[in-house]
């Protein structure tokens, strides 16, 4: 099978300190990878340079799908309410407008859908980024600590988000510090150490 | 052509090669602006119009000429850098702007000395000056940018998108500034084949300008020997140059 | 694309609308300015109204400056901007259009508020429309080096003290040609040359800047 995000030899840089080096890495159909380690160890910095980001000291990387990208800077405006946001961003995913209220309300979100973000909290201000993933279908998923900020019932809901994705043949690329949910997928564990 | 450049842009060949180059570069310097100074302010007939007070031209107009050139190498190697992202380029950047801004402040301050006898006060607002007064800025913009950021790569390429919007600048800047006001004398090296000014006024001033060149390259390349060296502190090939006693 | 286009406006008319106050900050920066040149001369001092053309651009300059190193901070620090690199759509049209409204919320009002400003400062009727045309083409080149700026310092912790002066030493020619136009008309010559000039500029700048602000951008998120 295709592999959907090929990596080979990378090599990644913050400031003058050389975080990873020679990293291979395949992610296919079905796959979900769970990067895993210690704070500062670079994963967000290796996630910022698997969606292009950031520039890679050396490798390659192959990504043969569109993408959705989840920051741990969620990209949701807190002057703007949920549906604005989302608004705009299946504008930019080249979504329909349609998507967006069916995505709210997925996530938990229909009754704040018109208050500003910054009148939410960090959970729903989360959930509002997240909806974003199902405003347009896209097979590669790069999630930087999805779950943060979530409670059990929002956890619930990521798992079966991910479940959904893995059956229609995607893949996830996460980082998180808690265990994950959902059932679905080839589970791959990866500790990044020094 | 193509192996050729990229040898030159592998930083350990460029550091030896730059090595190698430098003492000659110094030598010849040494040499061009010690016979511009002793021709030109020793043999040279004074001035029939400005008398003894031309002699600062020695250092005033080699010094204009390089302001402007050294920006052009600037935006040069910025254009390089970002098209093609070639790490010395990036360096040439931010090497090669204090010096240019030395040169600038060098022109400024001559132009200003000669200014006092030639038109009764140090400074008025001519053209020439006054975009010297801006290129300085402009320079002084350069270094402070790169001052700012702490990755030194996310710095210097921020420098040359600058110094490539400044380049265009100093064209207009140039141009609009002449249109503004023109008082200064008109250009008197700029005619070929009939210089207005003498043969014997002219060589020594020749000698300098080469002089500045060559003292501007030998300044680049030991700054670009310092940047590389800062930059690759923890690569192998400084740490052998280090043990060899080479740096 | 002409969808996008509507969401991008349509997104920073919504942002603008909720801060309705930072749009009136330099309109009001540029009327204290001006009272304050008024102030520190004689009482109608005919020399005021004399050099009125060049009060009035560099007030209008150093209002423009207001708010710039905020042009793209909120995106940065909330993720817009990153959302917006990973989508694939052209970083240099949301630049653009980003400039337009921010020129739209700044730069226009100031171009509206300089013709009463020239009367205050004693400069009656004739070159007044020259001044404003100066200002509708000259304004829309600062807000664009300035955004330029802005991208080039994101990020950087003194990005508001290092803004002005390298900010500053571009827009030069612009206020020369700028000032110069209106000095013209205010003597009765044909200021037609450096508005030109500004046209061209504008275009110039409308072509170059956004891209090399797109390129800044993806640097210093780099």
């Amino acid at each position: 099978m295709e592999p959907l995000l090929l990596v080979q030899g990378l090599a990644v840089r913050r400031g003058d300190r050389l975080l990873l080096r020679d990293l291979d890495l395949r992610l296919q159909p079905g796959e979900r990878l769970h990067l895993r380690g210690a704070n500062g160890i670079g994963k967000s910095s290796l996630l910022e340079c698997l969606a292009g980001l950031r520039t890679a000291e050396a490798g390659q990387v192959v990504r043969r799908a569109p993408l959705h990208w989840l920051g741990h800077r969620h990209g949701v405006n807190l002057a703007l309410s949920p549906l604005e946001n989302l608004g705009y961003a299946a504008a930019l995913l080249g979504a329909g407008e349609a998507a967006v209220l069916p995505a709210l309300e997925q996530l938990g979100l229909g009754r704040q859908r018109h208050r500003p973000c910054a009148q939410l909290s960090a959970g729903q201000r989360r959930r509002t980024a997240l909806a974003r993933l199902l405003l347009s279908r896209r097979p590669l998923w790069l999630l930087d600590e999805p779950l943060a900020g979530l409670d059990a019932e929002g956890i619930e809901r990521v798992g079966a988000l991910l479940d959904a994705h893995l059956a229609s043949g995607g893949a996830v690329l996460l980082t998180s510090h808690q265990p994950l949910p959902g059932r679905l997928g080839v589970f791959l564990e990866r500790s990044l150490t020094r | 052509m193509w192996t050729w450049f990229h040898r030159l842009a592998s930083p350990p060949w460029f550091y030896d090669f730059a090595g190698r180059l430098l003492p000659w570069l110094g030598l010849a310097s040494l040499l061009l602006i010690g016979y511009g100074t002793v021709g030109g302010l020793l043999l040279a007939p004074p001035d029939y119009q400005q008398g003894e007070a031309f002699r600062i031209i020695y250092v005033h107009v080699p010094a204009a000429w390089l302001s402007l050139q050294v920006y052009l190498v600037m935006a040069l190697a910025a254009a390089i850098a970002l098209i093609w992202r070639i790490k010395l380029a990036e360096c040439v950047v931010v090497a090669a702007a204090p010096i240019g801004a030395s040169f600038t402040a060098l022109a400024l301050v001559t132009g200003m000395l000669w200014g006092k006898p030639m038109w009764g006060a140090y400074w008025v607002w001519d053209a020439r000056l006054t975009s010297e007064l801006v290129l300085l800025f402009l320079y002084l913009g350069v270094i402070g940018l790169h001052q700012a950021f702490e990755d030194a790569r996310a710095g210097a390429r921020a420098c040359a998108l600058l110094a490539l919007v400044g380049v265009v600048n100093v064209v207009i800047v140039k141009y609009s500034v002449e249109w503004w006001n023109s008082l200064h004398q008109g250009p008197t090296i700029s005619k070929i084949g009939k210089p207005s000014i003498s043969l014997e006024m002219l060589w020594p001033l020749l000698g300098m300008t080469l002089g500045f060149m060559t003292l501007f390259g030998h300044a680049l390349l030991r700054r670009l020997q310092n940047e590389l060296l800062q930059r690759e502190a923890r690569s192998q090939w400084v740490r052998e140059r280090w043990a060899r006693g080479d740096v | 694309m002409s969808r996008l286009i509507l969401a991008l406006v349509q997104r920073e008319a919504r942002l603008w609308l909720r801060r309705k106050a930072d749009a009136l900050l330099p309109l009001l920066f540029l009327a204290i300015t001006v009272t304050l040149f008024g102030l520190g001369a004689r009482p109608n001092d005919p020399a005021l109204a004399q050099s009125a053309p060049a009060v009035i651009w560099v007030c209008s300059l150093l209002a423009m400056l207001l708010g710039l190193d905020r042009l793209f901070r909120e995106d940065r620090e909330d993720g817009s901007l990153e959302l917006l690199q990973v989508s694939g759509q052209p970083l240099a049209l949301a630049v653009a259009l980003k400039l337009l409204m921010h020129w739209v919320m700044t730069g226009l009002p100031v171009c509206l508020l300089a013709a009463p400003l020239a009367s205050q400062l004693g400069w009656s009727g004739a070159g007044q429309g020259t001044l404003v045309l100066s200002l509708v083409l000259g304004t829309p080149v600062l807000t664009l080096i300035g955004g330029f700026v802005a991208a080039l310092t994101l990020g950087l912790p003194r990005a508001g003290l290092l803004l002005p002066g390298l900010v500053l030493p571009l827009v030069v020619p612009i206020l020369i040609f700028g000032s110069g136009a209106a000095r013209l008309a205010q003597s009765g010559a044909d200021p037609a040359g450096p508005l030109y000039f500004l046209a061209a500029a504008l275009v110039l700048a409308l072509t170059l800047l956004p891209g090399l602000a797109a390129a800044a951008l993806r640097n210093a998120s780099d």
